[in-house]
C-alpha cells in the first residue's frame, strides 16, 4: 500500500506547487483535405479536424477528474499548411487560418499549431504565400499560431527567408498593435523544429508522423523548485540527483495522462516533452529554480551553468520515466510566462545577451520577448540568424517569439493576459545588421552535418 | 477500481462517521483508513473500491467535493493509478 506520505507529497504537488499537465495536444494530418478548389480544401480542413478531435476536449476533463491532475491545456496540431495548401489554385491562404480557427472553436481547443512552412533550404511557391499570409492570418483569427522553419543543422540557414521573416514579425505586430502586439506571440521563427512538439505556439504535425497522434506536455517548474528548497547549501551533485527524482515523477503522471487520453480517444501515442513550463503564476517559475541555486537574480553571472545543469537533470529523470520521450524537452525560458524572469528583465540584471547565451544550453530560444517597437525588421531578423546559428552548430531546436511592442518603449510593460503573461520592454543594440541581413543567400550548414 | 479519498479538515466529533455515511450511500467500499490529527487538524486517507458506485468516477468526485463545505471538510477522491505511476516503478 502506498505510505501516507507519498499521498500526501502528490497531493501537496498538485494544490501547493502547481503541478498540472501543461498540455494534451492531438496532432492531424492533413495531407487528405488537398484539393484545387480552395473552398473545398477549407471544408475539408474543419471537417476533419473536428471529426478526430470531437472528443478530446470532454475526454481531456474526463481525466482531468478522475485522477484529480490539473490539464491546462487540450490543443490541435497540424499539417503544416503551405504543404496541404499547395495544390490550391488560389493566391490568399487567410481562408486556410479561418478554417482552422472556425475548427478549434468547435471543438473547445484554446489553441489551434500549424499554420507553418518548412523552408530550412529554400521555398516553394506555397510557401512564399504563406508567410505573406501570417500578419493577415493572425490577425483575423483567435487560436490560429503559425511558425517558419529557417534552419536545421542538416541544411544550413535559409538567410533570405530570415530575412522575410523580420519583416514578418514586424507587420504582425503592427497589424495587431491593438492588442500589443499579440500576434507575434503567436509566431514562431524555428532553426530544428521538431515533428512532434505539443507546445505552442510552435507545434505542427510533422509529414513523418501517423494519421493523428497524442503528444503530452509535463510541467512542474514549482515542483522542482520546491524540492531544491529542501537541499539549500549542499553540492551540485546532490543538486542534480534531487531535479532529476522530481522529473521522474512528473513525468510518470505525465506518461500515464497521456496513456489513458491516447486509449479512450483511440488514437495512437506519440511522446511525453518533458519540459518545465512556466506560467505568470507565482511559485512556477523556472527563473526562480536557478534563483533558488544560489544566484541572487536570474540573469546573472552563473544562470548559463545553472540552466545547463537543470536542462539535463530534468531529461536525465525524465527519459526513463515515459516509453517515448519527444518533442523540445528541457526546460523553457519565456520571459513574459516566467514571474522570476519579469522580474530579473525589470530589473536590468537579465538582458537579451544573456537569454541569447541561456538558450545555448536549455531546450528552446528568445521566447516570448517584448522589444520596442521601432525595432528595425533588419535587427529582428539579425537577432534571428544568431539564434539559428546556436541552433544549427549545435544540432538542437531553436527559435524566436519576439514581440516589437508598437509605441512601446524601453522600460514599457506589455500586457498578453492568461498564460502569455505580461512582457517588460527589453532594449536591442542599436548598431545596424542591415548590410548583414540585406546579403541573403544560405549559409551552409556546418562541417559535423555531414555524419554518413 | 480502487481510489484514495483524502480528507482535511478542523478536528471534530464524527469526522470518519460523517464521510463513511456519504461514502456507503454511494455504494463504495472502503478498504483501508489512515488518519491523524496534527495541530487540530485532521487528516485522512482512506483506500477505497468504488467498484459498486453507480456514478461515473468524475461526477463522484464531483459530489464529494460539493458535499465537503456542508460537513466542513475538504474530500478528494483520485484514482489510485496517478500514486502508483509517481511512487512505484
Amino acid at each position: 500500500m502506498l505510505s501516507r506520505n507519498e499521498i500526501l507529497q502528490t497531493l501537496d504537488m498538485i494544490d501547493q506547487q502547481h503541478l498540472d499537465i501543461r498540455t494534451i495536444t492531438m496532432g492531424i494530418s492533413l495531407l487528405s483535405c488537398a484539393h484545387p478548389d480552395p473552398e473545398i480544401c477549407c471544408r475539408r480542413i474543419y471537417d476533419k479536424i473536428c471529426r478526430r478531435a470531437e472528443r478530446l476536449v470532454a475526454v481531456g476533463e474526463q481525466i482531468e477528474g478522475e485522477f484529480g491532475i490539473p490539464i491546462v491545456n487540450k490543443r490541435i496540431s497540424v499539417t503544416p499548411m503551405a504543404l496541404v495548401a499547395a495544390a490550391c489554385e488560389t493566391g490568399d491562404y487567410v481562408p486556410f487560418a479561418v478554417a482552422m480557427d472556425r475548427a478549434a472553436k468547435t471543438c473547445g481547443v484554446n489553441f489551434i499549431g500549424g499554420y507553418s512552412a518548412l523552408v530550412q533550404k529554400g521555398m516553394t511557391e506555397a510557401d512564399e504565400k504563406l508567410i505573406a499570409s501570417i500578419p493577415e492570418a493572425l490577425a483575423v483569427t483567435d487560436f490560429v499560431c503559425s511558425s517558419v522553419n529557417v534552419g536545421s543543422t542538416r541544411a544550413g540557414i535559409n538567410m533570405d527567408a530570415v530575412a522575410r521573416m523580420g519583416q514578418i514579425v514586424k507587420k504582425t505586430a503592427q497589424r495587431t498593435a491593438d492588442r500589443g502586439g499579440f500576434g507575434c506571440a503567436k509566431l514562431v521563427v524555428f532553426c530544428n523544429a521538431v515533428e512532434d512538439n505539443p507546445f505552442m505556439a510552435g507545434a505542427f504535425h510533422g509529414v513523418g508522423e501517423a494519421e493523428s497522434v497524442i503528444n503530452v506536455g509535463v510541467s512542474g517548474p514549482g515542483v522542482v523548485y520546491h524540492a531544491l528548497q529542501s537541499v539549500k547549501g549542499q553540492s551540485f551533485d546532490v543538486v542534480a540527483e534531487t531535479v532529476k527524482k522530481t522529473a521522474f515523477r512528473i513525468t510518470r503522471m505525465g506518461q500515464l495522462v497521456a496513456r489513458e487520453a491516447s486509449a479512450r480517444l483511440g488514437v495512437p501515442f506519440g511522446i511525453v516533452d518533458l519540459s518545465l513550463a512556466p506560467t505568470p503564476a507565482v511559485g512556477d517559475s523556472v527563473a526562480r529554480i536557478l534563483e533558488e541555486m544560489g544566484l541572487e537574480t536570474c540573469g546573472t553571472h552563473g544562470t548559463t551553468a545553472a540552466l545547463a545543469l537543470l536542462n539535463d537533470a530534468v531529461k536525465k529523470g525524465g527519459v526513463m520515466a515515459s516509453g517515448h520521450v519527444g518533442g523540445l524537452s528541457g526546460a523553457f525560458i519565456p520571459v513574459s510566462e516566467d514571474e522570476g524572469m519579469i522580474a530579473a528583465a525589470s530589473s536590468g540584471v537579465l538582458t537579451l545577451d544573456k537569454l541569447e547565451a541561456m538558450t545555448c544550453v536549455c531546450s528552446v530560444g528568445l521566447d516570448m520577448i517584448a522589444v520596442p517597437g521601432d525595432t528595425t525588421a533588419e535587427t529582428i531578423s539579425a537577432i534571428i540568424a544568431d539564434e539559428a546559428a546556436i541552433g544549427m552548430v549545435n544540432n538542437k531546436t531553436t527559435a524566436v517569439r519576439l514581440i516589437p511592442a508598437p509605441g512601446k518603449q524601453v522600460g514599457e510593460m506589455v500586457e498578453f493576459g492568461g498564460l502569455l503573461g505580461s512582457a517588460p520592454v527589453m532594449p536591442v543594440h542599436q548598431s545596424s545588421a542591415a548590410d548583414f541581413v540585406a546579403r541573403g543567400g544560405r549559409i551552409p550548414a556546418p562541417l559535423h552535418s555531414l555524419r554518413n | 477500481m480502487k481510489a484514495i479519498v483524502t480528507v482535511v479538515g478542523q478536528d471534530r466529533v464524527g469526522i470518519i462517521a460523517d464521510v463513511c455515511t456519504l461514502l456507503a450511500k454511494n455504494n463504495i467500499n472502503v478498504l483501508d483508513i489512515s488518519q491523524t490529527v496534527m495541530q487540530d487538524y485532521f487528516t485522512m486517507i482512506m483506500m477505497v473500491d468504488t467498484e459498486g458506485c453507480e456514478l461515473p468516477f468524475a461526477a463522484l468526485a464531483k459530489l464529494l467535493e460539493e458535499e465537503g463545505p456542508s460537513l466542513a471538510l475538504s474530500i478528494h477522491i483520485q484514482r489510485e493509478d496517478i500514486f502508483n505511476a509517481m511512487h512505484r516503478i
